[in-house]
């Protein structure tokens, strides 16, 4: 018996495949019909070629403290989801104001302070931000640019509108998944592809080392670029070890590396030291470097701070660009838009109440049981509490968390997240979603067509991390005629 | 570009560690196939196994006897024999992660098939009728792997350094097998004594026993075609030695070694010491050697040289400077 999309209900969440009962959106149709002409034996035997393309492919992810096995196959399920090309040319010209605007205040923030000085983000949220490095200040990038690199969470409403839950400036991951998510479709379900006209992503890997070369500090030769990993028991390590081999740049550890009398970053090869021009970091700021930041830290390299501070050497992501990436600063945001661009933000922020300030934290504190609630600091889904499904007692221990340090909290009504179908079992059935874009920003912008989504395997969850059980989906944005 | 001396050093031992996994799956497969061809107990035989890689004490510390099945569980799945083919490819891929960047995706997703089909298939590998169809598909898979590395490598220092790492551990390898083959260990063929202990003027079984060790070695029909006569120590272990064509052969060992550190930098100390290995070994006259009962103490002496040759790499590539 062929699949029927009949039985389908996503019970009023924003669906991006089937539209209402049994009848698919104009960008999913192609998937949905081509899924209708299978077996339920058939469509579960593709999902079991694709766990084992993923496993010949090697693409994994690791979980902290997991004990001897640290690695472990990426969860993928081969629905794609589907998104309209003039949604999303709206939603990728939102994430390049976002980003251009996001820039512009951390230069300013390090500089001159002019959003400060006019009273538009508070100044103790800033320099008091455990995200802000005074060693920065002062420090002027090429290009004005400290964000090279964001991954931008975004969700879909009931309505289907998107928003941005969060940017990550610091060292945002998932970019190769997104790509190799793509491989995997197109190795178990060619066929799809031929009946849609889908937006190609593969581009990604030249276009960031096209920018990440421009970041150079010398000019006229090939600009030496290195991605430094914290090495294989990091979380990331595969996209570490991917991006540098799409790149054809050296992964590279924090021992690698050297800062010489010239204040010149070197790495010793097999043919002596050879100088580097340009770092992709996947380290965090406070690892970087133990002469300025943790002096514990032997992931970093000593110097490292000086070499850039002097210009010989980038860095990208520069230090001290998280300070904009902060669940508090994150609500000024469209504030920041209007500041610097003059204009609206084209990407709405989900409602966000500041517990640092008097009377949202008593909102927030008289509603936990309908909010959820953030530390402004955390990200992969590390100390939220989610009100709605959260006991009395938690509610109570987190209340008095909460009370002790209102600003690190900052509070959200619960979203509701769209879906998509995806195989559970024996059976296709919504689930919910994110997306995470990646948006490049060096002498131009880049944004990916599409973005890494990620599915909460778990019914009725809204919870997407892959270290709490979250699953992915290729992403297409499709062109319809 | 130069490389970092720490990913050389990866690819280096990625190179080992397949090569190691082949070289096993050999090992096994022809004692296997041995036993058939042969009258005597079969348990010494697989006590001959096990001092081909010098790995007496660590075999009896865990095991009361050395049966096939003990043996081959040993050198297939024993966790706590480092050089377990289970072992090795963990290893392997633990190498190759590392450098993923530097070897073509292919290979790196030939090493992954050879990874989960080891962990899925070894325990049928352990019984005697599943083994063969098992190592023959893992031997089939490095050979793959050896084909795709010299057809989609560029011949730059990593593609130096892998090849580096399978020369040294295929002369350590078959240098060994040398070894335990002149030394007695053998039930079935000795080079031989009577029961008093004095030499035998002829052995029955001295041609099934070096037969066997060319086989473990997949040198038989090179070697026929190279040395027509009868098969005889003498003839054997000037093959497996000195000649230089055979590729599992140590003086062809080290030539292919040598020529790889002929293309890295700062090569000087490490051609020197494998250009005196190479003369130690194509000098030396196996048919005295053979006469003194000296083959044993010669190959101590060529390990004393692969280690110092590990040695000498290791300085000049791997050690951080500056």
């Amino acid at each position: 018996m062929k699949f029927s999309w009949q039985n389908y209900d996503s019970h009023g969440f924003y669906d991006e495949l089937i539209a209402e009962r049994g009848s698919a959106r104009p960008a999913g149709s192609a998937v949905a019909k081509h899924i209708r002409s299978l077996t339920m034996d058939e469509i579960r035997e593709r999902q079991r070629a694709a766990e084992l393309a993923v496993k010949t492919m090697g693409i994994t992810f690791t979980v902290y403290s997991e004990g001897t096995n640290i690695d472990r196959a990426w969860p993928y399920d081969i629905i794609p989801r589907t998104i309209s090309g003039s949604d999303w040319d709206r939603v990728e010209a939102g994430l390049v104001q976002r980003l251009t605007a996001l820039n512009l205040f951390i230069d300013d923030v390090y500089n001159e302070q002019r959003i400060l000085k006019d009273g538009v983000v508070p100044r103790e949220l800033i320099v008091e931000s455990g995200n802000f490095r005074a060693a920065c200040v002062g420090m002027r990038p090429k290009h004005g640019v400290w964000a090279h690199i964001c991954g931008s969470d975004l969700i879909r409403d009931r309505d289907g509108t998107f928003y941005v839950l969060e940017d990550n400036l610091r060292v945002p991951s998932g970019v190769s998944y997104m790509l190799e998510n793509r491989k995997v479709t197109k190795r178990v379900f060619p066929e799809l592809f031929a009946a849609d006209n889908m937006r190609p992503i593969g581009e990604y890997t030249s276009h960031l080392f096209a920018m990440l070369a421009s970041l150079s500090p010398r000019t006229g030769q090939r600009p030496v670029v290195v991605v430094l990993t914290p090495g294989i028991y990091n979380s990331a390590y595969f996209e570490h070890s991917y991006l540098a081999q799409q790149m054809g740049a050296e992964l590279v550890e924090g021992g690698d590396l050297f800062v010489g009398a010239d204040d010149c970053v070197y790495m010793r090869t097999i043919a002596g030291p050879a100088r580097v021009d340009v770092i992709y970091r996947r380290i965090d700021d406070l690892f970087l470097d133990p002469e300025v930041f943790n002096p514990e830290s032997t992931l970093g390299v000593p110097g490292l701070m000086r070499a850039w501070l002097r210009g010989k050497v980038a860095l990208a992501n520069a230090p001290g660009a998280g300070v904009a990436d902060d669940k508090a600063v994150y609500t000024y945001v469209p504030d920041m838009i209007r500041y610097y661009l003059a204009e609206d933000a084209i990407l709405p922020n989900v409602e966000t109440y500041r517990c640092g300030e008097k009377e949202p934290c008593a909102f927030v504190l008289q509603h936990l049981d309908k909010l959820v609630v953030k530390p402004v600091n955390e990200s992969g889904g590390y100390g939220m509490l989610m009100g709605p499904t959260s006991s009395a007692e938690e509610r109570q221990a987190f209340a008095r968390l909460l009370r002790a340090n209102p600003r690190n909290y900052v509070a959200q009504p619960l979203i509701s997240l769209s879906t998509c179908p995806t195989i559970c079992g024996n059976d296709i059935e919504p689930r919910h979603l994110d997306l995470r874009p990646f948006i490049l920003q060096g002498a131009q912008h880049y944004v990916t067509p599409g973005g890494l989504t990620r599915v909460a395997l778990k019914k009725g969850s809204f919870v997407v991390n892959s270290s709490q059980g979250g699953g992915s989906k290729d992403t297409w944005i499709v062109d319809c005629p | 570009m130069s490389m970092l001396s720490r990913v050389a050093e990866r690819v280096y031992w990625l190179g080992r560690y397949l090569e190691r996994i082949e070289n096993t799956a050999r090992l096994v497969s022809v004692y296997g196939n041995v036993l058939l061809d042969l009258p005597s107990p079969a348990k010494l035989v697989w006590e001959s196994l096990i001092a081909i890689t010098g790995s007496g004490e660590d075999f009896a510390s865990r095991y009361s006897q050395a049966d096939e099945h003990n043996v081959v569980r040993f050198y297939l799945t024993d966790r706590a024999n480092p050089a377990s083919i289970v072992n090795s490819a963990d290893n392997a891929r633990e190498n190759a992660r590392t450098v993923r960047e530097m070897v073509p995706s292919s290979i790196w997703e030939g090493i992954n098939d050879l990874h989960i089909y080891l962990h899925d298939n070894v325990d049928a590998a352990l019984s005697r009728r599943g083994r063969d169809a098992f190592l023959g598909r893992v031997i089939e898979s490095c050979q793959y792997l050896v084909g795709c590395m010299a057809g989609s490598m560029s011949r730059d220092a990593a593609y130096h350094f892998l090849r580096a790492g399978r020369y040294l551990e295929r002369a350590d390898m078959t240098s060994r097998i040398v070894d335990v083959g002149t030394a007695n260990v053998f039930p079935w063929g000795t080079g031989g004594r009577d029961e008093s202990g004095a030499p035998r003027e002829s052995d029955p079984y001295e041609s099934i026993l070096w037969m066997n060790v060319l086989r473990s070695l997949n040198a038989l029909q090179m070697y026929r075609r190279q040395v027509p006569e009868r098969i005889c120590a003498e003839e054997v272990v000037a093959f497996l030695l000195q000649d230089e064509n055979f590729p599992r052969a140590v003086a062809n060992c080290l030539q292919a070694l040598q020529s790889c550190l002929r293309h890295l930098p700062r090569n000087e100390a490490a051609v020197n010491t494998v250009t005196a290995a190479i003369g130690h070994v194509s000098q030396a006259d196996v048919g005295a050697l053979l006469k003194e009962e000296g083959v044993h103490d010669f190959i101590d002496q060529m390990q004393i040289e692969f280690n110092a040759l590990h040695a000498v790499i290791n300085a000049s590539w791997f050690e951080p400077q500056a």
